[in-house]
C-alpha cells in the first residue's frame, strides 16, 4: 500500500564555527552572516520517507519554512528524490518561536490535504529544542512517535517503528496518519542522484526567478520584465522545475498566531560566551609540582 | 494558554518509570521550592502512572506541598497522548504559573505536546532559572516576578535568557544534573490530591510491542571524582592512563566529545552539552581544550584540575588548579604521588 509522506526540513546556520558577530542587537540570529546548511537530522527524516516510498510506494513532499534562500535545501531534497517541494516564506512569519512555527507548518500540511505520515528531524542544530515535531503533531491531532531509530514496516493504516530513548529502545505500532521525529542514527542519507542533480539544478522559486531575470534584463521596462517573468515561470512550470512558494494567506493562517505576535516566548537577553581568565593555581609539570597539587587536594579535603 | 495568575503554584512534572522517580524530578522539586518561596506560593508535583502513590512522600520530602496524583492502569508505561491529556487537564484546572519538566527524552516528548495544546510558551533545556521583574522593551510595561529561563543556544555558543509575558503557564525543561539534588527532608508535610482525568480510547493509538531498557553502565552523575580525557590524549592506548588515574583516585572516567568522536572511548562517557552534565567534587581534565560544549557539562564541578600542553587552552579559564604539561608524563607522576600517600 502506498503512503504519502510529508517531510519538514530546515535550513540552519552551521553552528560549529560561529561567533557573537552573528547575533543581532535584538538577540535574534543574523542568518545572512553564517554559512547555511541542511539541518542534519532533517536529512535522516527525508531518507526515512524515501525508504518508505522505495518499499511501499507513494510520494514524498518536502516543506521548508524560511527565507527565500531556504529554496537551497528544497533543491537538495529534489536531488535526493523528493517528488514535490514547497517553500513556506513570508516576512510576517519572521521571529516565530517554536509554537508559532509549528502552527504555520501545521497549516501548510493541512493545506496539502492528503498525507499518511509527517516526518521531522528530531531537532535543529540552531536551537536544539526538539519541540516543533511534537507541537505540529498536537496541532494536527496526530499521534507522535519521537526518536525514530528504524522504520520496521507498514501494513494498512499502521506503521511499526523502533524508537530509541537514550537508555533503551522500544518497538511501537501506531495508527496512521501519524508524525515521527527521526534520529541522526536512523540511517545513512543517500547521496544526490547525478541524474536528478542534472535535472533539478535549474529548479527555481518564483522569487529566485525574478531576481535572476532582473540581473539579466537591467534595462527592461516594468512591463517587459513582467512579460518575460510570466513566460519564464510558465516554462519552468511546464518542465516541473518551478518550486512552489506559499505565503501565510495561501495556507489560511491566522496572523495573530504567526511571527512575534504568535510567539509566547521572547528572547530577553543574549550573552556571548566570553572567556574570563580567572586566576588559577599553577603547578609545574614535575614530580615535586604534582606532589604539591595532590597535597593541596588532600588538605582542602577534595581527596582522601 | 491560561490567564496570568501570580498566585499560581510552581509545578514539577514528576517523571517516573517502572515505579522509580527520575533524579531530575527530585532536583527540580528543590529548584521549584526556591522559586516558589521567592514568589510566596506553593510547590505542586504532578504524579501520573499506575500504582505510583508511594512516590508522593519522596516528592514532598524534596520540597512539594501538593502532589496531584493520577492513577490508571493504562498509564503503566509512558505514552505521549494520555500523559499529555493528564497534564493539560490539571494545568487547566489549577492554573499554575510555572511548570518544570526534566529535559529527558520523555520530558522533551511530553512538554512540547502540552505547550502546543495550551498554546503556552515552552523553553527547552534550561541550565538556570531565576525570578526577576522584567520591563518589556516594546511597551515599557513592567512584568513583576517573571521566570527567567536561561539556556545555551546555537550549539552552546551563546547563552539566551527567555521570558514569557502572558502565554502562561511559563514552562521549561531543565537538564539533568544542572540543579543540585538536595537532601530529602522526611519531616516535611504535604498533601496528596487525588485527581481523575478521563482518558478515552482514542488516546491509546500507539501500542507498545517490545521494550528494552539498559541500565546506565557508566555512573558519571553519581561519581565524586571524575577523570576525563580529551582529544589531546591522542590514542585509545593512551586512554589507559585516564583509567589508571581514575582507579588511583577512586573516580569515574569521562571524556570530551573530541575523544569520543576520535574513537578513544564510548559515547556513554561523554560529558558536555551533548552528553552528561556532571558536578563532582573533583574534575580532572586531561588533554581537554575546554570547548564551550564541554564546559557546559562540567563547569559546576567543585574543584577542577586541568592538565594541558597548551597554556592558552580555555579549560584553564575555569580551572582551580592547572599543570601545563603533557598528560602522558604528568599522569604517571600523579599516580605515583597518590600511592606514596598511602
Amino acid at each position: 500500500m502506498p503512503y504519502d509522506c510529508v517531510v519538514c526540513v530546515k535550513q540552519v546556520p552551521d553552528t560549529a564555527n560561529i561567533t557573537t558577530d552573528a547575533m543581532k542587537e535584538d538577540g535574534t540570529v543574523n542568518r545572512a552572516a553564517l554559512p547555511a546548511i541542511f539541518n542534519p537530522e532533517d536529512l535522516n527524516a527525508l531518507e526515512t520517507a524515501l525508504e518508505i516510498r522505495d518499499r511501499c510506494g507513494g510520494t514524498v513532499t518536502a516543506i521548508s519554512m524560511g527565507p527565500p534562500k531556504a529554496a537551497e535545501v528544497l533543491r537538495e531534497c529534489l536531488y535526493r528524490g523528493a517528488d514535490r517541494v514547497i517553500l513556506l516564506t513570508d516576512r510576517r512569519a519572521a521571529a516565530s518561536d517554536t509554537l508559532a512555527t509549528s502552527y504555520i507548518l501545521s497549516q501548510a500540511i493541512r493545506t496539502l490535504g492528503r498525507y499518511d505520515l509527517v516526518l521531522c528531524g528530531r531537532q535543529a542544530i540552531d536551537g536544539d529544542t526538539a519541540q516543533v515535531g511534537p507541537q505540529i503533531a498536537e496541532k494536527l491531532g496526530l499521534p507522535q512517535i519521537t526518536y525514530l531509530e528504524a522504520f520496521l514496516g507498514a501494513e494498512g493504516d499502521r506503521i511499526r517503528v523502533r524508537r530509541n530513548m537514550g537508555h533503551g529502545w522500544e518497538v511501537v505500532e501506531s495508527a496512521l496518519p501519524a508524525l515521527v521525529t527521526v534520529l541522526g542514527t536512523a540511517n545513512l542519507p543517500r547521496p544526490r542522484s547525478a541524474k536528478r542533480l542534472m535535472r533539478f539544478k535549474r529548479a527555481r522559486t518564483g522569487t529566485e526567478l525574478a531576481a535572476e531575470l532582473k540581473a539579466l534584463l537591467p534595462q527592461a521596462s516594468e512591463q517587459e520584465f513582467q512579460a518575460a517573468l510570466a513566460a519564464r515561470t510558465e516554462e519552468l512550470r511546464r518542465q516541473g522545475l518551478l518550486i512552489e512558494e506559499w505565503d501565510l494567506d495561501r495556507i489560511g493562517a491566522d496572523l495573530s498566531r504567526c511571527g512575534a505576535a504568535g510567539s509566547p516566548t521572547k528572547v530577553w537577553r543574549v550573552q556571548g560566551i566570553v572567556l574570563t581568565r580567572k586566576v588559577y593555581k599553577q603547578y609545574p609539570a614535575t614530580e615535586e609540582g604534582v606532589r604539591e597539587l595532590i597535597h593541596e587536594l588532600v588538605v582542602d579535603r577534595t581527596l582522601g | 494558554m491560561i490567564p496570568v495568575n501570580r498566585q499560581g503554584e510552581v509545578w514539577v512534572y514528576a517523571e517516573q518509570e517502572d515505579g522509580a522517580l527520575h533524579d531530575v524530578s527530585l532536583e527540580l522539586c528543590g529548584k521549584a521550592r526556591q522559586l516558589a518561596d521567592q514568589l510566596g506560593v506553593r510547590v505542586g508535583a504532578v504524579l501520573a502512572g499506575h500504582q505510583v502513590a508511594g512516590l508522593a512522600d519522596r516528592l514532598i520530602a524534596q520540597g512539594a506541598d501538593q502532589v496531584y496524583l493520577v492513577e490508571d492502569s493504562r498509564l503503566a508505561h509512558y505514552q505521549t497522548l494520555p500523559y499529555a491529556r493528564v497534564v493539560c487537564r490539571l494545568i487547566e484546572k489549577y492554573h499554575p504559573q510555572i511548570v518544570l519538566y526534566g529535559a529527558t527524552p520523555l520530558g522533551r516528548d511530553l512538554a512540547p505536546r502540552v505547550a502546543s495544546h495550551l498554546r503556552a510558551g515552552m523553553t527547552a533545556d534550561c541550565t538556570d532559572l531565576q525570578i526577576d521583574d522584567v520591563v518589556e522593551p516594546r511597551t515599557q510595561q513592567v512584568h513583576p516576578k517573571l521566570l527567567l529561563q536561561v539556556r545555551p543556544a546555537f550549539g552552546g555558543n551563546i547563552i539566551a535568557t527567555i521570558v514569557n509575558y502572558d502565554g502562561w503557564p511559563q514552562m521549561a525543561t531543565v537538564r539533568e544534573g544542572v540543579m543540585p539534588l538536595l537532601p530529602p527532608n522526611p519531616s516535611r508535610r504535604g498533601q496528596i490530591v487525588r485527581e481523575q482525568v478521563e482518558l478515552d480510547d482514542t488516546l491509546f493509538v500507539v501500542r507498545l510491542l517490545e521494550r528494552h531498557l539498559e541500565p546506565r553502565k557508566v555512573n558519571l552523575k553519581g561519581a565524586r571524582v571524575i577523570v576525563a580525557g580529551g582529544g589531546g590524549v591522542g590514542s585509545k592506548e593512551n586512554f589507559r592512563l585516564i583509567y589508571e588515574l581514575a582507579g588511583a583516585v577512586g573516580g569515574a572516567v569521562g571524556a570530551s566529545r573530541a575523544a569520543v568522536d576520535s574513537g578513544f572511548i564510548g559515547k556513554e562517557h561523554q560529558i558536555g552539552q551533548t552528553g552528561t552534565t556532571v558536578r563532582p567534587a573533583l574534575y580532572i581534565a586531561c588533554g581537554i581544550s575546554g570547548a564551550v560544549q564541554h564546559r557546559a557539562g562540567m563547569e559546576e564541578s567543585a574543584k577542577i584540575v586541568a592538565i594541558n600542553t597548551d597554556p592558552e587552552a580555555p579549560i584553564f579559564s575555569i580551572a582551580h588548579y592547572g599543570i601545563v604539561g603533557d598528560m602522558k608524563q604528568v599522569i604517571p607522576m600523579m599516580i605515583k604521588a597518590l600511592r606514596e600517600r598511602r
